[in-house]
């Protein structure tokens, strides 16, 4: 088989998995109304599928900062930090991560995904191990690729699955960055930080915690798991994104350890591309000083989670282990899955559909997103979709 | 778990396939985990974690670019086993 051939046979998987109907993978949004309403096609859509958790996509105070910096620095950097890439806004605003998760120091990376690759790969290397949970994100396992180290998974949140992996190590335990995220995106359930933290501590590992999810919306200033917690002294690293609550493009790692600015100078994702534009970074800015005053918006959020969650739960639908901003519905089929997808997408919602391999044990799932801006109307109007759906689609 | 030779680990690993396959297709050596036994991404990342826990070991993932049949994966199980000694 050649190299196109075997494309062609990806190709013809997928469309196996997706008969008929409108492609639920790229949708086209045609028009952004609000952090909560689209157009897609001639409808106007409710969006329960984005990752906007505090609906501050539209926030006045990061357009205005973004609009200033593009008058006032331009469009794009066009280089490296490394390079001539590296103005203050970038400098400043790794300060001010560095001061909002009271860490000696922040690197800001282009994108998310690429903040857990530079992370990761500078970390470790060939020799070291890199213990992950089961459900970690893509730029996780790509990180560990890249770096050479040597890849164990330990089941998905058992903490007796990770002091088994541990133990076999051995003396290699000391050179083990042990990765958990703060919310996995999949199922919207927290990692037992405390456990991990105890098992990293006995076995003498180094601790990264990616809070993509969890940014904004766990602790009290939105720190993420840890802050919600209490335990931030104690991981090693911190990874992030700036595409969910921050609602811009880019990611950061911060961390106490001073060997962290060393990154720099070892870490390709952050060396070999552009540094994020002046209108990313002014806006992002702006929204990180609304996410650590946003307790507001972080109560409306868990209210409306909440409420999904609960309803969707009574229904009679699985759903994942606990309440949280991303409420996933779990399928036994992809037929039941799409079939879910399209029902709410012909009633005006839009949410995220994820078929196997890509969902977790063979499942399929039918995953919603909810935010901050949705109001009681909005949610309540979802719970009603879902309860009219349940008896077509769940048999 | 008591010592083992390449052959036991091969027998065990043969029969724990057959099980975790469920399949009509006779496994050997030579059979090849990916053409023959339809082991994708997902299942063989299950699976390497049930031989693991079979086992006593970790077998890392990158280890596993070379391996195509039973027995290339019977032989890194054998190595890692005799390394962790």
């Amino acid at each position: 088989m050649n190299l196109l051939e075997k494309l062609d046979t990806a190709a013809a998987a997928r469309k196996a998995q997706l008969p008929t109907g409108l492609s639920a993978f790229g949708i086209p949004i045609e028009e952004i109304y609000s952090p909560t309403e689209a157009r897609i096609g001639e409808r106007r859509i409710l969006l329960l599928g984005t990752n906007n958790y505090l609906g501050l996509s539209f926030a006045p105070e990061c357009r205005e900062a973004a609009h200033e910096a593009i008058d006032t620095e331009g469009t794009g950097t066009t280089g490296s930090r490394m390079a001539n890439g590296n103005y203050s806004g970038h400098r400043a605003l790794e300060m001010e991560f560095a001061e909002f998760y009271q860490c000696r120091s922040c690197i800001v990376f282009t994108t998310g995904y690429q903040a857990n690759l530079g992370t990761i790969s500078g970390l470790i290397g060939a020799g070291d191990v890199a213990l992950i949970d089961g459900d970690s994100h893509a730029s996780i396992y790509d990180g560990c690729i890249l770096s050479g180290a040597d890849i164990i998974r330990f089941r998905h949140n058992d903490m007796v699955d990770l002091e088994k992996r541990l133990r076999r190590l051995g003396d290699r335990s000391k050179n083990t960055l042990i990765i958990a995220e703060g919310i996995y995106s999949m199922l919207g359930d927290q990692a037992p930080l405390a456990e991990i933290i105890n098992l990293k501590k006995t076995y003498n590992s180094t601790l990264l915690l990616d809070e993509a999810h969890s940014l904004g919306v766990l602790g009290e200033t939105g720190q993420g798991l840890a802050e919600k917690t209490k335990l931030s002294s104690e991981v090693d690293f911190i990874t992030g994104t700036f595409s969910k609550s921050l609602c811009g493009i880019g990611g950061y790692c911060v961390s106490n350890h001073p060997q962290l600015d060393q990154l720099r100078y070892v870490s390709h994702p952050y060396i070999f591309t552009a540094s994020p534009s002046p209108a990313t970074i002014a806006a992002t800015r702006a929204a990180l000083r609304l996410v650590r005053n946003g307790s507001k918006l972080r109560e409306q959020l868990w209210r409306n989670a909440q409420q999904l969650y609960s309803h969707l739960k009574m229904v009679g639908y699985q759903v994942g282990p606990e309440p949280g901003p991303v409420v996933a519905t779990i399928l036994d089929n992809p037929q039941q899955a799409l079939a879910l997808w399209n029902g709410l997408l012909e009633n005006n919602i839009y949410v995220n559909l994820i078929l196997p391999p890509a969902a977790p044990e063979g499942k399929s799932l039918v995953r919603c997103s909810v935010n901050a801006a949705h109001t009681t109307e909005q949610i309540k109007h979802v719970c009603q979709t879902f309860s009219m759906l349940h008896a077509s689609i769940i048999q | 778990m008591v010592e083992m030779s390449q052959e036991e680990i091969l027998h065990l690993l043969c029969q724990r396939l057959a099980s975790f396959t469920n399949t009509e297709v006779e496994i050997t050596p030579e059979t090849n985990l990916i053409t023959q036994l339809a082991i994708d991404s997902i299942k063989l990342l299950n699976l390497i974690m049930e031989l693991e826990d079979n086992f006593d070991i970790s077998i890392p993932l990158n280890a596993l670019t070379d391996v195509l049949t039973v027995r290339d994966l019977a032989n890194l199980i054998y190595k890692i086993k005799s390394d962790s000694k």
